[in-house]
């Protein structure tokens, strides 16, 4: 099973698990095993049409998945998917 | 020259400053400096090489590998020198001889020393820890107190990272906060206390550094950043500290930073999570680049709404200043084209790679040709902030 990390502003749909394991061959797959098993998360990470939401940055270990091969990028049970919005909090 | 006898009854050769002067300048002479590291980074001779006596019979052969050269040694005033030559003359050295009256009398003759230039007496002893590091040296802490580096906000990231930046002598420190302080800000922001509450956040960390270190040079811009202010305000800084609590702020900060040519070292906390990276513009990706658009109310929540644990302030902040002293200095590899997040409950630091968006609107190919009529001209950006 593949990891998942939770970013905080996400928590709240995963029940507070900051990291949940996945099922898939590919980073799609691994994403929507996550949002099989929460739901709430799926209109956080994709939009009307299905694609990523821009404001979602999603990364492969340290790569971001748009300079590989995005939701199709091939992920194998060591690999940690990083979920990353962007945070403003400086106060 | 005089030969002394040392209590082994070795001859040691004393020559005197004019006579090492002479040899020195004629080459073909080592010259090492028998004092310890904070004498020497005061004041030392021109070509002296450090080899303080603890270290001496280990470090020796490098600084002298030849046994028979002439090797000339100096301390402060003449006597751990000798205490040197005769050691190396046990080590085999066939050719030492040692400076009478060392480096006090050397300057007595007003003969020519390597001073620390640029640092006054107090400043050389503020800022020893800072001089003793090869990277840093006098040269580094000089460009710190001619730098100029404007933090924005004087709340939770800002607290530690002016306070730090304020002891490590960065000579002029702007800090842009409209906000008062308040009771609920204590519990992180510790350039503030409990007699400064509804203190002007600017003045209540103005009075913190300038009791720190008198060095520094506090500006207080007691007002908002904002579309209209932002290019005139950063024109008169170095480098950028980003602990801007809101998303129009940070993108009007990017894209004026990027026009500019200013670094931005940005830093973001949340609960108990945080993150940081450092944006040159051209050299690495910006803020865009990364985030192209800022997220929906509801992804965007603030410290206010979500709270924060108030170490993550701290080290997420001193990460910052660590990053500006490198970016000021000029050493290390700042985290240009690198995303740092720390997890403070796991203790965890992950790293992610940022690079350039090609299309990016801001440092992309079209930035050149973006009119200098247009340089401060920015979106309204309230209209999607989640604040």
């Amino acid at each position: 099973m593949a990891t998942i990390k939770i970013p905080p502003v996400l928590r709240k749909q995963t029940g507070g698990e900051a990291e949940v394991s996945a099922k898939g061959a590919t980073v799609g797959e691994l994403l929507h095993s996550l949002t099989s098993a929460h739901p709430e998360t799926e209109s956080q990470l994709f939009g009307p049409e299905g694609d990523l939401n821009r404001y979602v940055n999603i990364y492969l270990n340290d790569e971001d998945v748009r300079v590989l091969n995005g939701l199709e990028t091939a992920a194998t049970d060591s690999d940690t998917v990083v979920i990353l919005p962007a945070m403003a909090g400086g106060r | 020259m005089t030969l002394v006898q040392s209590k082994e009854q070795t001859a040691i050769e004393e020559i005197t400053p004019a006579e090492a002067l002479e040899e020195l300048n004629s080459g073909g002479v080592t010259l090492i400096d028998t004092r310890e590291p904070h004498e020497y980074s005061e004041v030392h001779l021109d070509g002296g090489r450090l080899v303080p006596p603890g270290i001496l019979a280990d470090n020796i052969a490098d600084a002298a590998p030849d046994r028979s050269g002439r090797v000339l040694l100096y301390c402060r005033s003449g006597i751990r020198s000798a205490t040197a030559a005769e050691q190396m003359m046990e080590l085999g050295y066939e050719n030492v001889a040692s400076v009478a009256g060392g480096i006090l009398e050397w300057q007595a003759q007003g003969l020519p020393v390597i001073e620390a230039a640029g640092l006054t007496a107090d400043q050389r002893d503020r800022y020893s820890r800072h001089t003793l590091l090869p990277e840093v040296g006098v040269d580094g802490q000089i460009k710190m107190l001619n730098a100029k580096v404007l933090l924005l906000g004087a709340g939770g990231l800002g607290a530690p990272t002016a306070l730090y930046l304020a002891a490590a002598g960065i000579g002029t420190i702007g800090l842009i906060d409209d906000d008062v302080v308040d009771a609920s800000n204590l519990q992180r922001q510790v350039i503030h206390n409990t007699e400064r509450v509804g203190m002007p956040k600017t003045t209540s960390a103005r009075l913190t550094i300038e009791a720190l270190n008198p060095d520094i040079n506090v500006i207080e811009h007691n007002y908002r950043l904002d579309a209209s202010n932002v290019i005139e305000v950063l024109s008169q800084y170095d480098v950028i500290v980003d602990g801007a609590d809101n998303f129009p702020v940070r993108y009007l900060l990017n894209d004026a930073s990027v026009r500019l040519g200013k670094p931005v070292v940005s830093a973001s906390i949340l609960s108990f999570d945080g993150q940081i990276s450092t944006f040159v513009p051209y050299e690495g990706p910006c803020y865009r680049c990364l985030y192209p658009t800022p997220p929906p109310a509801d992804l965007a929540p603030s410290c206010s709404e979500n709270g924060v644990l108030g170490v993550m302030a701290g080290l997420m902040g001193l990460l910052q200043a660590n990053e500006v002293i490198k970016l000021v200095v000029g050493i290390g590899e700042p985290l240009i084209g690198r995303l740092l997040l720390y997890e403070s409950l796991g203790t965890r630091f992950t790293e992610l790679k940022i690079r350039r968006d090609p299309d990016c609107p801001i440092c992309g190919p079209d930035a050149a040709n973006i009119p200098d009529s247009e340089l401060g001209q920015f979106p309204d950006y309230d209209l999607f902030c989640a604040g």
